[in-house]
């Protein structure tokens, strides 16, 4: 609850911060019966419009292309008392582990990083979630090998993927609206009190404009209950000593290895819990079209984006090519793909990374379970773009090496 | 199901000339006449001079492809320098122009393109048309910072879209509308646009005078749209 009372500085006395004025709505309601007005904006003003209505206490900021933007919409949003608490911290180590603090204090906490960032402060970051701290970044993708580059490449969702972390991946600007505000709502489950990222392809979708539905900005989801949690929330009456020197959870060099072992086990279970919140509000873990075809494509982000238009084009064509988009790689919707793909004979996999993490996740959870090649690509990397035409020309020459008809 | 249509237009120009701007522009105006439309601007090193492209896609269905043009339809080439000079990001500035596509350069003559050049161009039927957006800039607003106006009202006219309403709309909304987000170096830039016009009204009026004294250019050389155009007056398709 904001102090409406004193005066804060550079206010009037009587001013009141905005938040105060939103209505605290069902979060269910919020996601499925509001009215939604359709507005033409960019990802960054998309994650803008979702913190307004997320109902967060805090937010850190540390200033990286391309998620710049962002968080200095951030700075507004707790000019007009959206925000309770706003700072910019020293670098993104200093970031990540105030913002482990915060959430340890028992309030919604916010940051947004790109990739070098997130490299950065990813000591940080992994240790989010074996400290139980439910909060959410936001990751606007970038490349982070060198040569020096400021465009999107997702490479590092694959460092995020082992650390017991939810991860999201948005593939425009309406998903990064409602992801993100749905992040913050199954990060505080008290069966999964984890650390939520949601990330989105940098520039394609944050500087780039497209249609976003959108509830009243009257309207704001429930305050964070620091007390529901894994591990509550600190206060003096339970110091943060709770989980660094209470034993038996973790005693310097005299953690017991089995102690520390069944520890991460919870961790990656409640990554698998999180998964029935996430459906209470963006859907299935995977989107289907072309449910009967015999070709798929199978991605996440921006990349399922440029499928969805190649399977407009071979539809112009009289041909049905099938694709799955995976909203959520943490957790990771196993069961659905197989069901989803049980019967195809072919899978391309476009990718925005070198590494190919998705291909490597998938087939790790296609093997022995569906006879379907799977085939990894196509791949941009650098930040490029993938036009249709190069997914087109991926499709014809797996069926020209098949012997089919093209 | 209707054919979707579907122009894919790429933008270069120079940092300051503000191409950024008029994609915004153009592509705001086909949503608001009830279009779709999507848009990618592409920095680099964000700084005066430096090259600059944008990313228009403008359908008559729902656009679902994300990422810079690869493969466009219509250029749209903010200063001879892009192609002279190279400073472009895409280059040759046609690279992947669709066959029949269309071209509309900022220059008050034709360019002398090199023979392989000019053989390429050819082999893909491209539409030329040379616009003396800057010095129409310079005439209409006093200023070559509305060289970008100029370019948005030859590319409507032709198109025979978006519709000059909405166009107008559009151009209202970026100037004066509840503010979309900018960059530090656009920011300043419009304070700069600002500080010439008193006030912001002024602007409007003298950017839409540009806008329209290009559309009218387009339409008496009868480029694209208005190829069939009757004494002059647009045929809007």
């Amino acid at each position: 609850m904001s102090n409406t009372t004193a005066q804060v500085a550079g206010k009037p006395a009587d001013w009141v911060p905005a938040g105060d004025l939103q209505e605290v709505k069902d979060p269910e309601w919020l996601f499925h019966e509001a009215p939604r007005e359709q507005i033409f904006i960019t990802g960054s003003e998309a994650a803008r419009e979702a913190i307004r209505r997320s109902n967060v206490d805090i937010a850190i900021s540390y200033p990286i292309t391309p998620q710049s933007e962002t968080m200095q919409q951030c700075g507004y949003l707790y000019d007009e008392g959206f925000i309770k608490e706003y700072y910019r911290g020293e670098e993104e180590i200093g970031v990540m582990s105030a913002l482990g603090g915060s959430s340890r204090a028992g309030v919604r906490s916010l940051t947004a990083t790109s990739g070098p960032g997130l490299m950065r402060g990813l000591e940080a970051i992994s240790s989010w979630p074996g400290a139980r701290t439910p909060l959410v970044l936001l990751n606007m993708c970038r490349v982070i090998n060198t040569p020096l580059a400021i465009q999107p490449d997702n490479i590092e969702i694959s460092f995020l993927l082992n650390t017991g972390i939810l991860h999201a991946h948005a593939e425009n600007q309406q998903d990064f609206f409602d992801y993100s505000i749905a992040a913050f709502l199954v990060s505080e489950e008290v069966d999964v009190t984890l650390p939520a990222v949601v990330s989105v392809d940098g520039f394609f979708v944050t500087h780039a404009r497209g249609n976003v539905k959108l509830f009243d900005e009257k309207y704001k989801i429930p305050p964070r209950d620091g007390w529901r949690s894994a591990v509550p929330a600190m206060d003096n009456e339970n110091p943060p000593a709770r989980i660094s020197r209470d034993a038996p959870i973790q005693k310097s060099n005299f953690i017991s290895y089995h102690m520390h072992a069944s520890w991460q086990q919870e961790v990656f279970a409640a990554v698998e819990r999180s998964a029935k919140y996430w459906r209470r509000y963006i859907g299935d873990l995977v989107e289907v079209v072309n449910p009967d075809a015999e070709e798929f494509f199978v991605s996440s982000g921006s990349a399922v984006s440029q499928a969805r238009e190649a399977v407009r084009q071979e539809e112009e064509k009289g041909r049905k090519v099938g694709l799955v988009k995976v909203k959520t790689t943490r957790p990771w919707p196993k069961n659905e793909l197989i069901a989803a793909l049980k019967n195809c004979k072919r899978i391309l996999v476009p990718e925005f990374n070198q590494a190919g993490w998705f291909h490597k996740e998938l087939c790790s959870t296609m093997y022995g379970n569906i006879k379907a090649d799977i085939i990894g690509g196509p791949r941009v990397y650098g930040g490029m773009t993938m036009p249709t035409e190069m997914l087109l020309d991926w499709l014809k020459e797996t069926r020209k090496a098949a012997g089919e008809k093209v | 199901m209707s054919q979707v249509k579907r122009y894919n237009v790429r933008m270069a120009g120079l940092g300051g000339q503000g191409v950024v701007t008029a994609s915004h522009i153009i592509s705001n105006a086909v949503v608001i006449s009830g279009g779709h439309s999507s848009l990618v601007p592409f920095f680099g090193s964000e700084k005066r001079n430096a090259p600059v492209e944008s990313y228009v896609r403008i359908s008559n269905n729902e656009i679902y492809e994300i990422g810079e043009i690869v493969y466009p339809n219509v250029l749209m080439i903010f200063s001879a320098q892009v192609i002279t000079l190279g400073k472009s990001y895409t280059m040759p500035f046609y690279t992947g122009l669709k066959q029949g596509g269309e071209i509309l350069i900022n220059n008050n003559k034709p360019l002398p393109f090199v023979a392989d050049e000019q053989r390429e161009l050819e082999e893909k039927e491209a539409n030329i048309y040379y616009l003396p957006a800057t010095e129409m800039a310079n005439e209409v607003a006093g200023t070559e910072l509305a060289t970008n106006m100029a370019m948005c009202g030859a590319m409507a006219a032709i198109f025979g879209m978006p519709d000059m309403k909405s166009l107008e709309a559009s151009v209202q909304d970026r100037f004066i509308g509840k503010g979309i987000v900018v960059s530090g170096g656009t920011a300043a830039l419009d304070s700069v646009i600002e500080k010439k016009f008193a006030k912001k009204q002024k602007l409007l009026e003298a950017n839409f005078k540009t806008i329209k004294a290009s559309y009218q250019y387009a339409v008496d050389h009868k480029w694209g749209a208005q190829k069939d155009s009757v004494d002059g007056k647009p045929v809007l398709v």
